[in-house]
């Protein structure tokens, strides 16, 4: 099925969650509202002719200027070899997103990683805990205003020279 | 032997007027010192540049070759290596059990050489208990391996020792039961009169005995590499599981005795097997050489090492080609298929003794052209492999 | 740390008191590929959870892209996966070909193709290699290495590197294969078809290892995909899908290759051995790939023109490629500058590492070291 069909489908079943469309573009991708993801994610892995089963990619962009954070979901369909690719948009200041462990599992660590490095709360995620940076860890390394501390458990973050 | 010849010191008056019991232990230690630090130890050690050298040629690499001609000083540069280090004991770990559990293990190994027959005449005792003395010294070793596994207050050191408690125990049934059917034949314990049963020619060895015997070979064989935490039973010291097992925690001269044990090991388990079932020192009767007393127990000697080195190479063979199992494995190996067997094999021989007490020419033939046979067809095997992949081989031990 | 913290459960259920162990191992864990932890909560030999813990390895490569550039990163995604770095490098230069509409040579792709088959080979034969080497046998290692070393040298003819390749640009790839490369690719494939046959009746057919690996941490199809397990260990488990075949890059419509898939030789679909298998099979196809591309390489350029100062149109892209640890899904969107504005990069070794948790309740102590092996994870390519 091609991106424009996919689209339109989504389009009549949720309406108005769909916030805009991109079907023109390198990657066509679709805009929804972040607090329908769960269920527009559920409806495409299970709808007849989508079977959206695996999530390949889920990232978070951080757009510092716009002011809000993009979580972009990559989906693919193993029965139909075809792809889809959702973004939902969160304010910066109060990142929380429904998780969709429950509709992929892969979502699980994808999801920790966004919680880690750019500090999106996934409500409903099993596990929320940092993945990557330790768990006394402040701040968030992927967005764009972090500032790296200088020393951290007093061992620090920079060298005196380039060359050691 | 000993005691007349410390009596004909004590009569030179060498010994001064120290009680002669004094005289006695001062000699015992001094023959008992010559025998560790002249056969046991250079045993121990010339095995592990032997198994780094055979394992370097199975997997094409050169293997130790700086350290003296051809590298053959290597085991002696690195004992004396790790004797100078510095020795670590772990802050939590039960000190005094930690410093006792290498002697424990190495007391186990080095005892049992007292009943090694090496010839008709070189044998430190030849105890009338020979082969149930050897079997329950070996097993001190597991006492050692668990107290070193406890003492070390490490959780991976702890699972390594328990595993080597259940293993060994468990094969410590199959083993015993296996060397009880040559004991059936021979009516004896004594190292010495089981060899002097078999002669040197191959269907008198007791491996041809019978089939229970032949089967029983094998048996013992697995049983005994078990005991001797050899590949594939090499789970105590799992390095890619247990990290290394009972042996984690030790450093210096400690870990050395660790491993001087492992690899002396070796050489027990197939003196062991010669013993019981590859006629031991049994030499032929060549006129020149044998008709004196030093030609005869050298030529035995050499036999008897011989064989038990091959028993080694074989081991090591084992232990480069195979991987390891695991402890469910361990455990159904041991109690679904070499007990029952060797419960068969004892009755059977049992039954055999009974009917032809002593034994039964055809069968012996039969057996060794079967056992002949089997080992060509391994070589075909070899070769055929060797064809296939069109991979050159050098039989030099020092290209 | 919060998972180390395990409360001990006693269990008083009548009989004997037992205890559940808590068990670090890692990061320093022989077997561990890397750095990798786990939390093991054992039952004496029985592993009731085993938690991964990762982000030893982290160096936030995915930050870097940031600050360095579209041509700048090339030699930091050879870190991502240093094992396989031929995939990471060229799934960078598709990313950026992608956003800034470049097209590759047709002899600069065969190039490509070349030198990530190659990195293939060399990627399977350690992991097939340390594979065995977990499970306890030393020899087998020893054989896949001395290949191994042999393919490091012909990539270091290649490229100059042995490990860290930095061999692909934007736009194609940095050098043109080096006079007569054909004939030693060539002769160093002729020569290791044997040398695989030896290793297969060494290693597959050994009982003790089929013992070892049959019906061990089974992923069913189902799940392998929920998990998003992919490439080797997705085939594993009996789904036929190979982004080579199904979603075709670079010029692999042109070649002709199988997709080996598991088929429960020693137990079960989907279990340690068929993952095993499926590894060792890719490396014969790989050789079939490579010997095509030779047959077929046309002469010309190697390298698309692309300017110095690379400014791609604003816009995201992603890009899905067949590295050795499956497929490898690059992210990358750009704000129309010099600098990359975010790249992301999803590794097969990810989804592997976040399955084990699953995998883990019931498996002996030993399997779990079967299990890391088998699902072939590389611990930079977790943690980036």
């Amino acid at each position: 099925m091609d991106a424009a069909s996919i689209h339109s489908r989504l389009r009549e079943k949720f309406g108005d969650k769909i916030l805009s469309a991109e079907a023109s573009v390198k990657d066509p991708f679709l805009v929804v509202d972040a607090a329908a993801i769960r269920d527009i994610c559920a409806y495409l892995r299970d709808a007849e002719g989508l079977q959206f089963d695996v999530l390949t990619n889920q990232s978070g962009v951080d757009y510092r200027e716009q002011g809000y954070i993009e979580v972009v979901y990559h989906l693919y369909s193993y029965a139909h070899r075809h792809y889809a690719v959702l973004k939902a948009r969160v304010p910066r200041d109060a990142p929380v997103l429904p998780s969709v462990v429950t509709v992929w599992k892969a979502a699980n660590w994808l999801e920790r990683e966004i919680y880690d490095l750019l500090g999106v709360d996934f409500t409903g995620h099993p596990d929320l805990r940092r993945l990557l940076m330790p768990e006394d860890w402040v701040g968030y390394p992927l967005r764009k205003d972090f500032v790296e501390p200088e020393e951290y458990h007093g061992i620090s973050t920079s060298r005196e020279s380039l060359l050691r | 032997m000993l005691q007349e010849f410390i009596d004909s010191l004590i009569a030179d008056g060498l010994f001064g007027g120290l009680p002669r019991d004094v005289a006695y232990l001062i000699g015992m230690l001094a023959a008992g010192a010559l025998v560790v630090f002249g056969f046991v130890l250079n045993v121990a050690g010339i095995t592990t540049f032997v198994e780094r050298r055979v394992w370097a040629r199975i997997q094409s690499r050169v293997g130790p070759n700086r350290v003296g001609p051809q590298g053959v000083l290597q085991w002696l540069a690195d004992g004396l290596k790790l004797l100078m280090k510095e020795e670590a004991i772990p802050f939590a770990a039960d000190a005094r059990l930690f410093k006792l559990a290498p002697f424990i293990v190495t007391i186990g190994f080095i005892t049992a050489f007292v009943a090694m027959p090496f010839s008709s005449a070189l044998i430190v005792a030849d105890l009338n208990l020979g082969i149930l003395y050897i079997t329950s010294m070996t097993s001190l070793v597991v006492v050692g391996i668990m107290v070193a596994g406890w003492a070390s207050n490490n959780k991976w050191s702890l699972i390594g020792g328990i595993r080597a408690a259940a293993q060994i125990v468990s094969y410590e049934i199959p083993a015993a039961l296996s060397i009880f059917t040559v004991i059936l034949i021979t009516g004896t314990l004594s190292m010495q009169s089981i060899i002097q049963q078999q002669s040197w020619l191959p269907w008198d060895w007791f491996i041809f005995h019978n089939p229970f015997t032949f089967i029983g070979f094998f048996v013992t064989f697995v049983a005994l590499l078990a005991e001797g935490n050899r590949t594939p039973f090499d789970l105590p010291e799992a390095e890619s599981e247990l990290v290394a097992g009972f042996v984690t925690e030790y450093s210096g001269a400690r870990y050395l005795f660790f491993f001087l044990v492992e690899w002396g090991n070796l050489y027990v388990i197939s003196a062991i097997l010669v013993t019981l079932f590859l006629g031991g020192w049994q030499v032929p009767m060549i006129p020149v050489i044998t008709d004196s007393a030093f030609g005869l127990n050298l030529l035995q000697a050499l036999t008897f090492v011989g064989k038990s080195y091959f028993g080694v190479i074989l081991i090591m063979w084992i232990r480069a080609t195979l991987p390891r199992i695991r402890v469910d494995q361990l455990m159904t190996t041991c109690w679904k298929y070499l007990l029952p067997i060797s419960f068969a094999n004892f009755m059977g021989t049992a039954l055999w003794v009974l009917i032809w007490p002593d034994g039964f020419l055809p069968a012996e033939l039969l057996m060794t052209a079967l056992g002949f046979g089997l080992v060509g067809y391994f070589f075909y095997r070899v070769a055929y492999h060797l064809r296939r992949s069109g991979a050159q081989i050098t039989l030099s031990p020092l290209s | 740390m919060s998972i180390a913290g395990f409360e001990v459960e006693v269990d008083r259920g009548g009989g004997l008191e037992t205890e559940e162990m808590t068990l670090n191992m890692g990061p320093q864990h022989p077997s561990t590929h890397g750095v990798l932890r786990f939390v093991v909560k054992a039952d004496g030999e029985v592993m009731r959870r085993a938690i991964p813990d990762v982000g030893y390895l982290h160096r936030s490569i995915e930050k870097i892209s940031e600050k360095v550039g579209w041509h700048g990163f090339m030699p930091y995604t050879d870190r991502v996966d240093y094992v396989a770095a031929m995939f990471c490098n060229q799934g960078w230069g598709m990313v950026t070909e992608k956003l800034a509409d470049i097209e590759v040579p047709k002899r600069g792709e065969y190039c490509r193709v070349i030198a990530a088959e190659l990195n293939r080979i060399s990627s399977h034969l350690l992991s097939i290699g340390t594979m065995i080497l977990d499970i306890g046998a030393i020899t087998p290692f020893f054989h896949a290495f001395r290949e191994r070393e042999k393919i490091n040298d012909l990539l270091e003819e290649l490229c100059g590197a042995r490990l860290t390749y930095n061999y692909m640009r934007i736009g194609g790839v940095a050098w043109d294969l080096p006079p007569g490369y054909e004939e030693s690719v060539l002769a160093f494939l002729s020569q290791l078809e044997p040398m695989l046959d030896e290793f297969n009746t060494l290693v597959s057919d050994n009982t003790l290892f089929r013992g070892r690996c049959a019906k061990v941490a089974t992923i069913s199809a189902e799940q392998a995909i929920s998990y998003n397990l992919v490439g080797p260990n997705l085939r594993a488990s009996g789904v036929r899908y190979d982004v080579r075949r199904d979603e075709p890059y670079s010029v692999y419509p042109e070649l002709e290759f199988d997709v080996p898939i598991g088929l429960g030789m020693a137990g079960e679909v989907g279990d340690s051995f068929d993952r095993y298998w499926v590894r060792f099979v890719e490396i014969k196809e790989s050789m079939k790939i490579l010997r095509q591309c030779f047959r077929q390489i046309p002469a010309g350029p190697v390298v698309a023109k692309v300017p110095r100062k690379l400014k791609p149109q604003e816009g995201d892209a992603q890009i899905r490629i067949e590295s050795a640890r499956g497929d490898m899904s690059w992210y990358a969107v750009s704000d129309g500058s010099e600098f990359p504005y975010r790249c992301k990069v999803r590794t097969g070794s990810f989804a592997a590492m976040s399955i084990i948790e699953e995998l883990s309740p019931g498996l002996m102590l030993a399997d779990l070291v079967t299990v890391i092996a088998s699902l072939d994870i590389v611990a930079p390519e977790v943690d980036r």
